[in-house]
């Protein structure tokens, strides 16, 4: 009982980090159409933040919580004004951009830091005891984060002012453009505020992952199979996605070894978009946000 | 990272094009080359980083004791990128362009038996100076590194004598994980214990949660894990994280040699146990001498020396003393002179090449991390290869360039 207990719990992490390192590229890919490889170095940002903040003094939930969305949310929006926004409409061509502003990050944070930067960043929660059992608090933490974190951007899109502008912007940029809104701002924004909940996921996962320049291509691919597997809806779609693909890759992991664990989830996602191939949210739950 | 037929094609054919122009210039040239292949960018530079450092300060070492032979030693680096293709390539730039006297470099082993048969093909001297899984047979080929034979057969006794005889195994999923893992059962078999599980981890896997609930629901005496590069470092964490090593410790053929010791604070890694041929609390006066020069090279900032890094440095003086002892770079006097067989006393200690296998008979030593650290507990001298010594004989039989161990151990007649 306690074992079934502590690995529902396991299970609800797995599918939370998926989520929560999926929901920063589903804002981007879903809003805005633009395939951004460099996903997995925002993530990479974001914990670099936090160790660079940590090793110079600063809280570990300052770093966290407010500096990792900051700096990586600043950083997004330089790489639009810059790169993505020439790029709007050619997916293919942001797919390539993308992928150079990747190898150009790992490389700048490799020729600033090293190969590795020491740390002494460590889970600042206790552990749970369930009979048995342990369960890391910080897990439970990171779950209630990224639950958090998808009622935020639900709030933003669906109750702001902001977020109305930027959902008529993704579906009609000329008439948005037409009725006196700035689609050039609403773009960089919506860039910036995928970048920064990128950041915010990297920063909170550094403690329970290694932190290096070249992590974020342990991220990328099951990102973007998650986003990918949940279609076109941000919210509904991401969440979809973790919970199927999270909770497959979970108990196969469980009963047979990592290794089959990691085919599991890739299978899983193989059949689904062979028989949905737009995503679950292209089938179901279709107005869904 | 995804190259087409048709630009790999290119590439080659424009390399091969270019080759006559680069071996007219190896010819022209005097100094003796010696070439370095290693993985200085993508996912294992925590490996090759410091590596290339210290093979570059062995080469400036010794041209500054007036070169070999009374010429200069040219190094030509390579960073394959972590990318096993590249590898290929620049082991076949190196051997057949270059003509490089030797070629030294190879991190994980399946870089290593990529390039391996490249160059006995080419009769390019090789040196793999990392730690591996052992059964290498190769006569053209120096195997510097420890071998479980040396470090794997220390360490379990040792972490079984003090934590207890059950034990749970977690590893790299690529051959020297899988063969690791099968030397860490024989050995806990030999002493007594029980092996209550192993698992094998993609190296891209990040989330180790549903293997440390088995561990928990397994519970054993100790785990033992041979995990490999930057996203297996989440296991120390995540492990720390649920409370898990503070009631089950860890011991590892693998925690060091990227120097992860650093990369996670000292209460998730105090008291975790490895076993290498090399750690900076080496106590003798070439260590202490090799540190201080490399400080002052590279500043307070240098990367921390392990296994890999050391290893590299003395496989290429090795290969210097072997020269000076040949009087010529010429591949088979060089070798001749390696199984005389030579000694070189580096950081490390004193190491000997043996002869039976190409293999190194060093030092190893047992050592605890504390506050990002390593504490040495015991010192092994002169630890032979035993693993491959049960296998390989490359004095009754020089013609060999082969890897024994590819599907498992039971070439050495080990039954898992």
């Amino acid at each position: 009982m306690d074992q079934i207990a502590a690995l529902i719990i396991q299970i609800a992490y797995g599918i939370a980090n998926l989520a929560l390192i999926s929901l920063g590229l589903a804002i981007i890919f879903g809003m805005m159409r633009v395939i951004n490889l460099a996903h997995g170095e925002f993530l990479m940002l974001g914990g670099y933040t936090v160790v660079v903040a940590t090793n110079n003094g600063v809280n570990l939930w300052v770093a966290m919580l407010i500096l990792a969305p900051l700096v990586v949310g600043v950083i997004g929006v330089i790489v639009e004004r810059l790169l993505i926004r020439w790029l709007y409409g050619r997916m293919v061509d942001t797919l390539l951009a993308t992928w150079g502003l990747s190898l150009l990050l790992i490389g700048i944070v490799t020729s600033i830091f090293g190969a590795s930067t020491a740390t002494t960043v460590s889970v600042p929660i206790g552990v749970i005891r369930i009979g048995e059992y342990t369960v890391s608090g910080y897990d439970i933490f990171l779950i209630f984060v990224t639950l958090c974190l998808g009622a935020a951007v639900f709030a933003v899109l669906k109750l702001t002012k902001l977020g109305l502008v930027a959902r008529g912007t993704m579906q009609n940029a000329q008439m948005a453009s037409a009725l006196g809104v700035s689609t050039s701002r609403i773009y960089m924004i919506t860039f910036g505020l995928g970048a920064a909940v990128s950041g915010l996921a990297g920063g909170l996962l550094a403690p329970v992952t290694g932190v290096l320049p070249t992590i974020g291509a342990t991220y990328i691919a099951k990102a973007f199979i998650t986003v990918i597997s949940g279609g076109a809806s941000i919210l509904t779609g991401t969440a979809a996605g973790s919970v199927l693909l999270g909770g497959i890759n979970g108990i196969v992991a469980y009963i047979t070894g990592p290794t089959f664990g990691e085919v599991a989830l890739l299978v899983a996602a193989i059949i689904l978009l062979r028989l949905m191939p737009r995503g679950i949210t292209g089938r179901f739950f279709r107005k869904s946000l | 990272m995804a190259f087409s037929r048709r630009q790999f094609i290119a590439g080659t054919s424009a390399f091969a094009l270019a080759t006559p122009a680069l071996v007219g210039r190896a010819l022209a040239n005097d100094n003796i080359i010696f070439a370095s292949i290693l993985d200085l960018s993508g996912g294992l530079d925590i490996y090759g980083a410091p590596m290339a450092e210290t093979t570059k300060m062995a080469i400036d070492d010794i041209n500054a004791a007036g070169g070999l032979l009374g010429r200069q030693v040219e190094l030509k680096l390579y960073d394959a990128q972590s990318n096993i293709q590249l590898y290929t390539q620049y082991a076949t730039e190196a051997a057949a362009g270059l003509r490089a006297h030797t070629v030294h470099g190879g991190i994980t082993s399946a870089s290593r038996e990529a390039i391996r048969p490249t160059l006995a093909r080419f009769n390019t001297l090789y040196f793999y100076n990392t730690q591996y899984e052992g059964g290498v047979c190769d006569f053209n080929n120096f195997n510097t590194g420890s071998t479980p034979a040396q470090t794997v057969a220390k360490v379990v006794p040792y972490v079984m004598n003090k934590w207890g005889k059950k034990v749970y195994i977690v590893a790299a999923d690529y051959n020297y994980g899988q063969i690791t893992a099968q030397w860490m059962q024989k050995f806990v078999k030999d002493g007594g214990g029980e092996t209550l599980g192993v698992e094998f981890f993609p190296l891209d896997v990040t989330n180790f949660g549903p293997t440390i609930q088995k561990i928990q629901a397994a519970k054993p005496d100790l785990v033992i894990s041979a995990l490999v590069g930057g996203a297996h470092v989440s296991f120390y964490k995540q492990y720390a994280a649920a409370g898990m090593n503070k009631e089950i410790p860890i011991a590892s053929t693998t925690f060091g040699v990227g120097n992860e010791q650093t990369l996670i604070s000292a209460e998730e890694g105090d008291g975790l146990i490895a076993a290498y041929s090399y750690f900076e609390a080496v106590d003798n006066a070439v260590n202490k001498d090799f540190l201080g020069r490399l400080e002052a090279r590279l500043g307070a900032g240098r990367p921390t020396m392990n296994e890999l890094s050391v290893r590299s440095y003395e496989g290429a003086m090795l290969w210097a003393e072997a020269v000076k002892a040949a009087g010529t770079a010429d591949r088979d006097a060089v070798i001749a002179a390696l199984r005389s067989p030579l000694s070189y006393n580096g950081p490390s200690g004193t190491v000997t090449i043996d002869p039976k296998t190409n293999h190194c008979v060093q030092n190893v030593y047992i050592a605890e991390a504390k506050n990002q650290r390593f504490e040495i507990l015991e010192s092994f001298a002169d630890q032979q290869p035993a693993d491959t010594q049960l296998v390989c004989d490359l004095v009754a039989n020089p013609n060999q360039n082969v890897f024994l161990f590819e599907n498992g151990l039971e070439a050495a007649g080990i039954k898992m």
